[in-house]
């Protein structure tokens, strides 16, 4: 199953993600994010706040999807947990990118039914940790695994973003995800402990500049990335 | 640019019940926009059709057809490409196939969506997995050897057109280079001299897209 869990967590799995900073590009835009310190001390945050929740969103659903029919419950607790509608529009659609890559590649009726219902209304595109925990279980992975694809998605995404709109030098970026990556572990192991606990209890931690940012992002004229 | 310049032997997207998806792409400011805008001023009372484009910036090219009314809003979508419009149309295609098919479902019988590339280099070619054909744009301006120097537009798209022929005295192309060295890399595969100011109706290019519109729905 290792060699699944790499093609899971590499960014050549061509599931949408290249066209997302995570937040990255309205702090440059910001002024927050202009060199590789600064950008490590972003990713930093970005990983204990929205890395460790989607973490353990995908920790949860790992653990939810061999008897899932329906995820609308946990798709809840993704929607109460992203404050910002634009980063919650964001990451469905990230979901829906993924899903269609999942589904091509490694083909499940648990894939297949992954809609979230809506009342009254065509169902929807799940959030994306969502999908990557149900992508993690067909795989035959661990809570544990999908919650390191998601903690380490949440820092490398914003990486490789900041080495095209900022020009950073892409090796001292690598340096600063390699310095990074005890906490990317800290981060999954943590996230893995609220697997099969009760939803509620999963956390919310959050980053309330970077949902404003969001927000103030998609009202820019000139951006290079989808969020 | 190394190894295998033919065609891609990877199997097509699946064609049954939905309509030709045709890309259009080349370098910045080849005319791109408005080949775009005027097949869909041409075609939009014949043909059931739609649009995407790509943008790296901005939703500038939805916004120029939509200004210029060439097709009701709801038939046009923008897409973004974070930084990489080659990757959108052939590397990860999963935002402009989502485009394409939210167009397919809300528009019933659609029988053309056009995929508008945003502009990039003489690399950018579309994923057969997005597109069944392909049309690579350039102009004279870019000077008479482009044709030559190849890549994969050049020398793989259905169709090549070379646009702007009407700058061609001005920046001192010369269009018979452009035609022979085309014609050579290209192996037989059709080229089309086209001045869009000159001839805003397009109507070699306007015939050979409803050409092979007809041959994918009917065949």
């Amino acid at each position: 199953m290792r060699a699944h869990l790499l093609m899971l967590a590499d960014s050549r799995l061509p599931a949408g993600g290249h066209a997302h900073s995570g937040g990255l590009e309205p702090a440059v835009t910001a002024r927050a994010v202009a060199s590789v310190p600064d950008l490590a001390d972003f990713l930093h945050g970005r990983l204990w706040t929205a890395g460790l929740v989607a973490a353990a969103l995908a920790a949860a659903a790992r653990a939810h999807a061999p008897a899932a029919t329906d995820w609308a419950g946990l798709d809840a607790e993704a929607d109460a947990r992203t404050p910002s509608p634009a980063q919650r529009t964001a990451s469905r659609a990230q979901g829906k990118s993924l899903l269609r890559a999942a589904r091509a590649t490694w083909p499940s009726p648990v894939l297949d039914g992954l809609r979230v219902p809506v009342a009254g209304g065509m169902p929807r595109a799940a959030h994306h940790p969502i999908v990557l925990g149900a992508a993690a279980h067909v795989i035959g992975c661990t809570a544990l695994d999908a919650a390191s694809v998601a903690a380490y998605g949440a820092v490398t995404g914003p990486a490789s973003a900041a080495v095209r709109l900022l020009g950073l030098d892409p090796l001292s970026v690598q340096r600063a995800l390699a310095e990074l990556a005890g906490e990317v572990d800290e981060v999954a192991e943590e996230a893995a402990t609220y697997a099969e606990k009760d939803w509620a209890e999963l956390p919310a931690v959050s980053a309330p500049a970077l949902d404003l940012w969001a927000e103030e992002h998609l009202r820019a004229h000139l951006r290079l990335f989808e969020s | 640019m190394g190894g295998y310049h033919g065609p891609d032997q990877h199997h097509a997207a699946p064609k049954a019940g939905r309509p030709m998806r045709l890309g259009i792409g080349g370098p910045v400011g080849s005319g791109k926009t408005a080949l775009t805008a005027a097949l869909c001023k041409v075609l939009k009372d014949e043909l059931n059709l739609a649009v995407v484009t790509n943008d790296i910036y901005t939703t500038e090219d939805a916004d120029f057809l939509r200004r210029n009314a060439v097709l009701d809003d709801a038939r046009i979508m923008a897409v973004r490409t974070g930084c990489c419009p080659h990757t959108a149309i052939r590397d990860d295609i999963s935002a402009n196939l989502d485009a394409v098919e939210d167009l397919e479902e809300r528009h019933e019988n659609l029988e053309l969506v056009i995929v508008e590339s945003g502009g990039d280099n003489l690399t950018a070619t579309f994923s057969q997995g997005l597109v069944d054909k392909q049309i690579f744009v350039l102009d004279v301006s870019g000077g008479d050897k482009v044709p030559r120097k190849g890549g994969p537009g050049v020398t793989t798209s259905d169709l090549l057109v070379i646009n702007k022929t009407d700058l061609a005295p001005l920046v001192g192309a010369d269009l018979g280079v452009m035609d022979r060295d085309s014609a050579q890399v290209r192996e037989g595969r059709p080229v089309v001299f086209s001045s869009i100011r000159e001839e805003p109706d397009v109507p070699k290019i306007a015939d050979w897209v409803r050409t092979h519109v007809h041959e994918f729905l009917h065949h």
